[in-house]
């Protein structure tokens, strides 16, 4: 009888997915900031331009980019697929969670911000960001937390099947994904001006425990896959979290050593070292 | 104003970074190899095996990730011993061997036997596969201590580069 009931119960859900979907008022929701946030850093590299020199092209073309697959993964098609195909959730997921932080961190808005900034609003926001909340949540260990564990409670409790009933909870985990990967993202590589600056053995050994992680949850989903998600799409979308989220943390990698290898640039030969 | 403690540890600062170079770069090339050619082209290795045991999946996970960081960090090294003038190719290359053969032995004997994260092959005759495989890891490391040992012409090593 009690797995009857659960049987319906998929059933019920996965038929209210395909019919239902995700509606226009939670895509519009999720996809507005990133519309706004576009819209601001043009109007911030345009106006910023008149008193310094020339923002790089390729920031801006970073941040266009990032806003686009942020914006790819909450709207349809792809939102109202992912919410009746897990492996279609992944792409959604690559996007929002690490390819589109990634480009955006990569743009340095933070830079730009200050630059755009009249200098006691600019001088307030570097207070700011080194206050002890800033200084936490762009913790390393802090943001891996909030990154990767997030995902692990996402699969491995009903939350997942929870965020496809309620569209509360749909919104809160969206929007946890973008926030959890930026923060985890610039905890890792320093591309704006930080405050607090962690050493590269710190930040390398805390990346890999990271990428591990990641690595596991995906091997652990292709054989338990989260509540309501038949074993087939669980595989596949299993083995796209593994290499896709491969693919990208090699991004990361290279950044941080290239950043270690420019840092420990030789200055003297035989220079006194102490 | 070379004083000899200084050339003293700037020889030994050029013998632990040329190792550890090596060791790095081939512990994530052989990792590499093994994902290219028996999991992808091959497809002998399966990307999850039911028996594996929780232990495995952890140690699976913790050295697939290293693997990747010590490809591209070990290659950083390398580069950085070439802009210091002090990369040392014979022991650079034994230290490669010595870290693929390291990488393989473990991943043939701790992950395959003992953790059973996946088989080498699923077919009935393992054994032979399992001999093969860890024996050529040993090879690789025995071959690497060998080329690490040969004496290099010059005194410092500073004539290694080509």
């Amino acid at each position: 009888m009690g797995r009857m009931s659960a049987t319906n119960h998929i059933i019920h859900i996965d038929g209210a997915h395909s019919s239902v979907g995700v509606g226009m008022i939670p895509q519009l929701l999720l996809a507005l900031p990133f519309g706004i946030v576009l819209v601001l850093y043009i109007f911030a590299v345009i106006r910023s331009n008149r008193y310094y020199k020339p923002w790089p092209m390729y920031r801006t073309a970073f941040w266009i980019l990032g806003v686009l697959f942020a914006i790819l993964a909450v709207s349809d098609p792809l939102a109202t697929s992912a919410h009746v195909n897990f492996t279609a959730h992944m792409v959604g997921h690559l996007f929002l969670g690490m390819l589109s932080p990634l480009l955006m961190a990569l743009a340095a808005p933070i830079k730009l911000i200050l630059r755009t900034l009249s200098i006691p609003l600019a001088r307030r926001l570097s207070r700011l960001l080194k206050s002890w909340p800033s200084r936490m949540v762009t913790n390393p260990i802090v943001a891996s937390f909030l990154n990767i564990g997030g995902l692990w409670l996402l699969y491995t409790t009903n939350l997942y099947s929870l965020m496809h009933d309620s569209i509360l909870v749909y919104l809160i985990v969206h929007i946890h994904v973008f926030i959890a990967g930026y923060l985890f993202t610039v905890s890792i590589i320093y591309i704006d001006p930080r405050p607090h600056r962690l050493s590269f053995w710190y930040r390398s050994i805390v990346l890999v425990l990271a990428l591990a992680f990641h690595g596991i949850l995906s091997k652990y989903l292709y054989a338990h896959p989260p509540i309501g998600v038949p074993a087939e799409q669980a595989e596949s979308g299993a083995m796209l979290m593994y290499y896709g989220g491969d693919a990208i943390d090699i991004v990361l990698i290279f950044i941080l050593c290239l950043h270690w290898f420019r840092a420990t640039r030789p200055r003297v030969e035989f220079a006194v070292e102490q | 104003m070379t004083t000899k403690s200084e050339i003293g540890k700037n020889h030994s600062f050029r013998k632990k970074r040329n190792l550890w170079s090596g060791i790095l770069f081939g512990m994530g090339l052989a990792a590499f190899l093994d994902e290219v050619i028996f999991h992808q082209l091959l497809r002998w290795h399966h990307f999850y095996d039911m028996s594996t045991t929780s232990m495995g999946l952890i140690s699976d996970g913790l050295f697939h990730a290293f693997s990747w960081f010590a490809t591209i960090g070990g290659l950083f090294i390398l580069a950085d011993l070439r802009r210091r003038n002090a990369f040392w190719l014979k022991r650079w290359l034994g230290a490669v061997l010595l870290g693929a053969g390291g990488f393989q032995l473990y991943d043939g004997t701790i992950h395959h036997k003992l953790m059973k994260i996946h088989q080498i092959r699923y077919v009935d005759n393992i054994v032979i596969y399992d001999l093969i495989w860890n024996l050529s890891a040993v090879l690789m490391i025995l071959t690497g201590f060998i080329i690490m040992r040969f004496k290099s012409g010059a005194k410092d090593g500073a004539d290694e580069r080509h």
